[in-house]
This record gives C-alpha cells, sequence and structure tokens, in this order.
C-alpha cells in the first residue's frame, strides 16, 4: 500500500506535467492540474492508511 | 557594495534568529529529558546542512542566468538543474547580488533542515539526523530551490506558457517551509510515533511541551528572522526595491498576528481557554504562510493570509494527532508544511502585479503539485533508504531515560534530578 501511495503521487504530479506541456486552452488545463492534484491526494491518503499504528499498541 | 547591497546584507545577519526560535520552540514542545539533546542536533544539523550545501547543494541550485542543465519538450526548454562547479568555485564572495544569495542560501538550508527536528522529536537519534540533514541540503532542497529560485521549469512557467508571473514565492514558503515540512512528513511516518503516544486503542495521549516561556519567547525571535528573511528573499529572488521591505515587514507582521489571533479564538472556543502551544503555532504558521506573497499583497490581503493560517494549522495540528495518527510533537507538518502550502496558493489568489497576466493562480496550484507529487515522494524515499542502512529511531532504553542521558551523558537540567544514592547512602 505504501508503494502504490507514493505511484500515485507521482502518477498525479506526471498528469499535471503532461497538462502543462500538451494543453493550451487554459480551461483544460487547469482541469487536468486539479485532475492531478487530486490523484495525489489518493496518494496521500494512501500513504496516511499505511502508516496508521496498529490498535491497541502498549508501547 | 551598493547601498541596497548592503541593506540586504543587514536583512541576511538577522536571518539566523529564524532558526533559533525554531531550534527554542522544537526544544520546548518535547520532554525536558531530550532538551539538551534537541538544541545540541538543531545546532550540528545547521552545521551539516551549511557544509552540504556549499559541497554541492549551490552546484545544482544555482542561480537564476547560470550555467544549468535544460530538457526540450514541446519546443520549450525546460530547465532542471543547475550546472555550477562544486564548493562554491567560480563564485567570488564579494558583496555581488550572487554571493548574497548564496549566502541567504546557506543560512536558508539550515532553517529548512530544522524542520524535519520538530516531528522526530524525542525519538530521532542525532547522526542520522545530521545524515537526514545532509540529504535535504545536499540535494532535495537545491532541486525544488533551483526551479524556483534558480530560473528553472517552475519559474519558467510564466515566459514559456503564459501562466502569470510563473511559479512565484518570495520569502521561502515553498522552497524552506514546504520542503521542510513534507520532509517532516516523511520522517515521522519512518519514525512513528513516541512510546507511549497511541496506547488506548490507537487514541492519542497528551505529552505536553516542557517549557512553554521559550516556545513563546522564540516566537519573539522568529519575527525579526522572518521579516529579514522575506525582505532579503524578495530583494534577491523576486526583484523587488529594498524600499519595499517595509511593507514587507508590515505584511510579515500582521499574518503573524492574525495567525496568533485566529488560534487564540478557536482554542478558546473549543476548550474554554487560550492553549499556548496552539497559539504559537498559529503565530509561527501566519509567518510561514506570509513569504511567499510578502511582497506582492496589500497589509489586508497579509492578515487574511495570516487568519486562515492560524486557523489551517490549529485544525492541521489536531487532525493530523488524532486521526491521522502521526506523532508531531513540534507541529513541523501542521506549521510548516500545512502553512507553507497555503501561503503558495495564497499568492496566487491575493497577488497583485503590475502588467498583471492571468494563470498566476495556475502557476501557484502546479507548484504546489510538484512539492506533494514529487518532493513527497523524494524525500520519503531518501530517508527511508537511509534508515535501512543507518537506524534512525532510538532504542527503546534510549527513549525511556530520554535522549540527553542516552545520547549525551547529561541532561538539561541536572538540578531538577533526583540522586536517589545521596540518600540512600546515610
Amino acid at each position: 500500500m505504501r508503494l502504490l501511495g507514493l505511484l500515485l503521487l507521482t502518477a498525479g504530479w506526471a498528469i499535471t506535467l503532461a497538462a502543462v506541456v500538451l494543453l493550451t486552452p487554459m480551461l483544460q488545463k487547469s482541469l487536468f492540474v486539479v485532475a492531478g492534484l487530486g490523484v495525489e491526494a489518493l496518494g496521500l491518503a494512501l500513504l496516511i492508511r499505511a502508516h496508521q499504528p496498529p490498535k491497541g499498541d502498549s508501547a | 557594495m551598493t547601498p541596497s547591497s548592503f541593506l540586504c546584507l543587514i536583512f541576511i545577519f538577522l536571518v539566523p534568529l529564524a532558526p533559533a526560535g525554531l531550534a527554542l520552540i522544537n526544544a520546548g514542545l518535547g520532554r525536558s529529558r531530550s532538551a539538551a539533546h534537541a538544541m545540541l542536533v538543531s545546532l550540528a544539523v545547521m552545521a551539516v546542512a551549511a557544509l552540504a550545501y556549499f559541497v554541492c547543494g549551490f552546484a545544482w541550485q544555482g542561480i537564476a542566468g547560470g550555467a544549468a542543465h535544460s530538457l526540450r519538450a514541446a519546443g520549450k526548454e525546460w530547465n532542471w538543474i543547475a550546472a555550477e562547479p562544486l564548493f562554491l568555485r567560480g563564485h567570488p564572495l564579494d558583496g555581488s547580488p550572487a554571493s548574497l544569495a548564496i549566502l541567504l542560501q546557506i543560512l536558508s538550508v539550515g532553517l529548512a533542515a530544522l524542520i524535519p527536528l520538530g516531528s522526530g522529536s524525542d525519538r530521532w537519534r542525532l547522526g542520522p539526523s545530521c545524515a537526514s540533514a545532509a540529504l535535504l541540503a545536499g540535494f532535495t532542497y537545491p532541486l525544488f530551490a533551483h526551479w524556483v529560485w534558480g530560473g528553472g521549469w517552475l519559474a519558467q512557467l510564466g515566459s514559456n506558457y503564459g501562466l502569470g508571473q510563473g511559479f512565484l514565492d518570495a520569502g521561502g514558503a515553498s522552497c524552506i517551509h514546504a520542503v521542510g515540512g513534507l520532509t517532516a512528513l516523511s520522517v515521522a511516518w519512518i519514525l512513528g510515533p513516541r512510546r507511549g503516544k497511541y496506547v488506548l486503542q490507537g487514541v492519542p495521549s497528551a505529552i505536553p511541551g516542557h517549557d512553554a516561556v521559550i516556545v513563546v519567547f522564540a516566537c519573539f525571535l522568529m519575527l525579526a528572522g522572518w521579516m529579514s528573511l522575506n525582505s532579503a528573499g524578495a530583494i534577491l529572488f523576486a526583484g523587488v526595491e529594498p524600499g519595499r521591505a517595509v511593507l514587507i515587514a508590515v505584511n510579515t507582521t500582521l499574518s503573524a498576528s492574525t495567525g496568533l489571533l485566529a488560534a487564540v479564538a478557536i482554542t478558546t472556543y473549543r476548550f474554554g481557554k487560550p492553549d499556548v502551544s496552539l497559539c504559537a503555532n498559529g503565530w509561527v504558521g501566519g509567518l510561514a504562510a506570509s513569504s511567499a506573497a510578502c511582497a506582492f499583497v496589500t497589509p489586508a490581503a497579509a492578515g487574511a493570509i495570516g487568519l486562515v493560517a492560524g486557523a489551517l494549522v490549529t485544525a492541521a495540528v489536531a487532525c493530523i494527532e488524532w486521526p491521522l495518527a502521526i506523532d508531531d510533537a513540534g507541529g513541523a507538518i501542521s506549521v510548516h508544511a500545512a502553512g507553507g502550502l497555503w501561503g503558495v496558493l495564497a499568492l496566487g489568489i491575493f497577488g497583485r502585479f503590475p502588467n498583471a497576466v492571468s494563470g498566476q493562480w495556475l502557476a501557484q496550484l502546479i507548484g504546489i503539485a510538484t512539492l506533494i507529487g514529487f518532493v513527497l515522494p523524494l524525500t520519503y524515499a531518501l530517508n527511508w533508504l537511509l534508515n535501512c542502512f543507518y537506524r534512525q529511531r532510538v532504542d527503546p532504553e534510549g527513549e525511556r531515560q530520554g535522549l540527553d542521558l542516552y545520547e549525551l551523558g547529561a541532561g538539561a537540567y541536572p538540578e531538577f534530578v533526583t540522586h536517589t544514592e545521596e540518600f540512600t547512602q546515610q
């Protein structure tokens, strides 16, 4: 899950870069940048879940 | 040296007040049995960061217009890393703008490297802290700072793609605070929470800081350091007239003030009384958020930026502790990552420029996406690899004793220790 989270973060960034390079109209570019941020949010959520301490930790 | 360079040099000489304040905050919000360790590790991390930046950091960051490697994509140049010589060779340190930028960067990279110490409080060993700082100052920070301050592809978004003025950050909300805050998040994940933090079915226990007085004193120091950092950064990296330093100082102060007042109001509403550590975090969050836009907004907008930052930091501290279950004793993630990212976005919302071109907010969003989608995985991977070869967390016995005794052999406050042998030998 940790690796998948990191891959999603990077994939979101790649979508953002692709939008900057490939798209010209401002609206399309904006939508794809926001979509890239959405993918990054998913990756962040996975990373958070992967790092939750076990319930009932008696340390 | 010109009068404006001399003024800039005075600003830079005051910048060390910011890391001094941050070190005090990290020590004060940690346990008393690790206080001396927290201060020593702060100094050591500053030293290692300065050396790493001297050896290779500047070579990869460079300055705008200097030697750099570029890629060509869709007919546009993408300047991605500087190609300066190692050890600052070829740059006479003579008071020129380039030499002033180098001096400011050596101090700024130290400030960025101090930020993760807040999230690794009471459990991060001295050696690995320094090794992690070397990675940050030698690679992660210079790479991103080149993209923003060294004429890299983020700075070129305006000229290449017509997005406003390109990604802008006058005082380091992204390069210093967001990079440091995201590294703090990586470190907190890799180290895990302090023993005893999540003992009851994952519900967090309160581990209060040991000295509220030095935490609040640090807030005063940081205001002076921040005004200098923001002014010097805006003059050197954003080409702002030195006379705007007054506006920058006013904006920085207003942002910190509204950040503090937001935290006071929220904690009073939630707990019935203001909470000192959260209020201090609100102040520093306001400072961090002010950094990007301080030279480009009106004082009223700076106040609004600080108000949102104070509320955001207060909410983020609570959310990060529970339900996200990340043990961030010094509030480094909330203050520097959340505050810094908000500051970057706020420039796109509130920034006012002569000959304004639309799309500034999109350039700022692309910078935020780069921080979360590139810098966070990079800094996580580097610290994870470091942890594989050089264990970062102290032994359970060291955590029980406190890092002062375990790693340094003496406590910060020896007169507080009860020497039982003095009583049992009678």
